[in-house]
């Protein structure tokens, strides 16, 4: 279901590849190489996997790195893919070292009855509404967050809308069934 | 029956009389140190936008802010999953209506790079000056609704002219104003015209004698310069840990602009600076808008004085609708015209995420696509939603009229702060 065969585009800059490559191995010499799977390049954008113990100390080490120096978090955001049995939700954050113009996606998935991760803005101050958004929409719990409460929608919801049970139509309708193309 | 009804008001009006009496507001002693609550918004006339800041007051210094948003909250990401994707222009355009084209053509930008489509050069010229004529009405509104909180009407009613004037060569380009729905994937939806032409050299004519007024009333202006120059400074550290992009982080003295760090759309093919402050207070917010004002001047000269003949969209029929005519006479048209506006064009598996120099900030776009003829997750990273929870601290300590040329100078847009 996770979306991996992305192909290699004409715009993105030839260089970009082995600065990919560069990136990666400085990731596996900093965290270990058993700390990111499913690396991939969709459109020239490193991507990796890791694991939502480990999320925090690999982007604050990132943050902090000489080398690296990934000082701007552009967006985190929360995804929900409800066949993948105990991988259902998701954080997806992205990355941009301002110094080098190298942009990183770290994706970390966990199980739906138990969505703790640990919040990151204690490094990032701009996380902190990203992720009370993220827990609006899909019920994310970020531990440590000081201020874990709803943002775009009603204090008194009593569900998270962007989990993928909630269709934007009611579900029961039938008159905008679509016999012709099955959808 | 009517007596009755009018007894039983009568009734609930002393009730409530009598516990309001029982009830005293308390209050401390010692008024020095009573602390004032006070609602700025959600309707508030200086906030420009539906949002709310519950602000702490000791006499006149803001103590404590804290904001809600979400009053206009439309849930685009949600919407977004269900919509074909040529059907998302129109809810990009609702985000930061103020330079709706940068957010229409970032999000046809987002889909050619997923999609693999090339875009002929005068396609890309023709946006480049469509994206910095928006941003120059974004900057002519935020800047001169500034000088309007500051008590200068005089300026937001000449710049609203000009304004005007672009909104019309919106409309000669795209045929809508306000949410413009301009562009399509693969190109434009139609050529310039010499009308349009006309219109833009008319304009690039008369507005910089209008924009140097301006700044002739602002810039050195001691009344404005003692309302802004210091006022809500914001170091490049914090500015950065907060996710300032845009006019905003530049003002803070940090040199990001995606058109020059990730080229799209050409931008790479013409000259131009950027413009930086040195403290990021409310003062050098307001500087560097006008700069890059001119900036935007010299970047749509130059393309529409060196805009290549050509296609005006890519030869992409899967996804770029066919002309009308050639609907009702060819059976091929017919097909492509009904596969896209039923949806059904063919999607590959993947994930892409394209930002965008709009005119705020960092406009990015996080599409996850499953091949199906929606998006599986439509992220959109809304600058101003981003760089919105530093007004707390930037207004903390600094006066009520501070705060409210603070927040004007923050260019928040409500529309892109809820999405």
């Amino acid at each position: 279901m996770a979306p991996e065969t992305a192909p290699e585009t004409a715009e993105a800059p030839a260089a970009a590849p082995t600065e990919n490559q560069q990136v990666l191995a400085l990731l596996h010499k900093l965290f270990g190489a058993d700390s990111f799977t499913d690396v991939s390049e969709p459109y020239g954008l490193l991507t990796a996997t890791t694991t939502r113990e480990k999320i925090h100390g690999i982007i604050a080490g990132l943050q902090q790195d000489e080398e690296l120096k990934f000082h701007f978090l552009t967006t985190l955001c929360g995804i929900h893919y409800p066949d993948q049995l105990n991988r259902e939700l998701g954080v997806i954050y992205h990355l941009h070292s301002l110094v080098h113009n190298i942009r990183l996606r770290l994706k970390i998935f966990f199980p739906i009855a138990d969505p703790v991760v640990p919040t990151l803005s204690d490094l990032y101050s701009a996380a902190n509404w990203l992720e009370r958004e993220t827990y609006d929409f899909y019920g994310v719990i970020f531990s440590g967050h000081p201020n874990l409460i709803r943002i775009l929608n009603v204090e008194d919801m009593d569900y998270h809308p962007m989990r993928k049970q909630y269709p934007v139509e009611d579900g029961t309708r039938e008159d905008k069934t679509d016999l012709f193309f099955g959808r | 029956m009517a007596i009755d009804a009018l007894e039983g008001t009568r009734q609930i009006t002393e009730e409530a009389r009598a516990q309001r009496h029982d009830q005293l507001v308390p209050t401390l002693n010692d008024f020095s140190q009573e602390l004032t609550t006070l609602n700025l918004g959600p309707t508030h006339p200086a906030t420009h936008g539906i949002f709310q800041n519950i602000l702490q007051m000791d006499g006149e210094r803001i103590v404590s802010g804290v904001p809600t948003i979400g009053y206009i909250h439309r849930a685009f990401e949600k919407l977004a999953e269900r919509k074909p994707f040529y059907q998302i222009t129109t809810l990009t355009d609702r985000m930061n209506y103020c330079s709706s084209p940068i957010n229409n053509l970032g999000w046809h930008m987002t889909m050619e790079k997923f999609l693999s489509v090339s875009v002929p050069k005068r396609a890309q010229y023709i946006r480049v000056i469509m994206m910095e004529l928006a941003r120059i009405s974004d900057h002519l509104i935020c800047n001169s609704i500034l000088g309007m909180d500051t008590g200068a009407f005089t300026g937001f009613l000449y710049l609203f002219q000009e304004r005007e004037k672009i909104y019309e060569i919106y409309e000669e380009v795209c045929g809508a104003r306000l949410t413009t729905n301009m562009g399509r994937v693969g190109g434009m939806e139609r050529d310039l015209t010499p009308v349009a032409i006309e219109k833009l050299r008319k304009w690039l004519k008369e507005f910089p004698a209008v924009m140097r007024e301006f700044e002739i009333m602002f810039n050195r202006n001691r009344i404005f310069m003692d309302r802004v120059v210091n006022v809500g400074p914001i170091s490049a550290e914090k500015a950065l840990n907060y996710g300032f992009t845009g006019p905003n982080l530049r003002a803070a003295g940090v040199d990001y602009d995606v058109r020059v760090m990730n080229p799209y759309s050409s931008y790479e093919d013409f000259e131009f600076d950027i413009p930086v402050g040195t403290k990021g207070d409310t003062y050098d917010r307001f500087i560097v808008r006008n700069e890059e004002i001119w900036q935007s001047l010299r970047i749509i000269n130059q393309a529409l004085e060196n805009l290549p003949e050509g296609p005006f969209h890519a030869d992409a029929p899967h996804f770029y609708l066919p002309p009308k005519e050639a609907v009702y006479k060819s059976m091929e048209a017919l097909i492509y015209h009904f596969k896209i506006v039923m949806g059904e064009i063919d999607a590959p598996v993947g994930e892409v995420y394209h930002a965008v120099e709009g005119g705020n900030g960092e406009l990015g776009y996080y599409l996850v696509s499953d091949g199906g003829r929606t998006p599986y997750r439509l992220h959109f990273r809304r600058p101003c939603f981003i760089y919105y929870q530093a007004y707390p601290e930037m207004a903390v300590g600094t006066t009520l009229s501070d705060a409210i040329v603070i927040l004007s100078s923050m260019n928040v847009i409500a529309g892109e702060l809820d999405a």
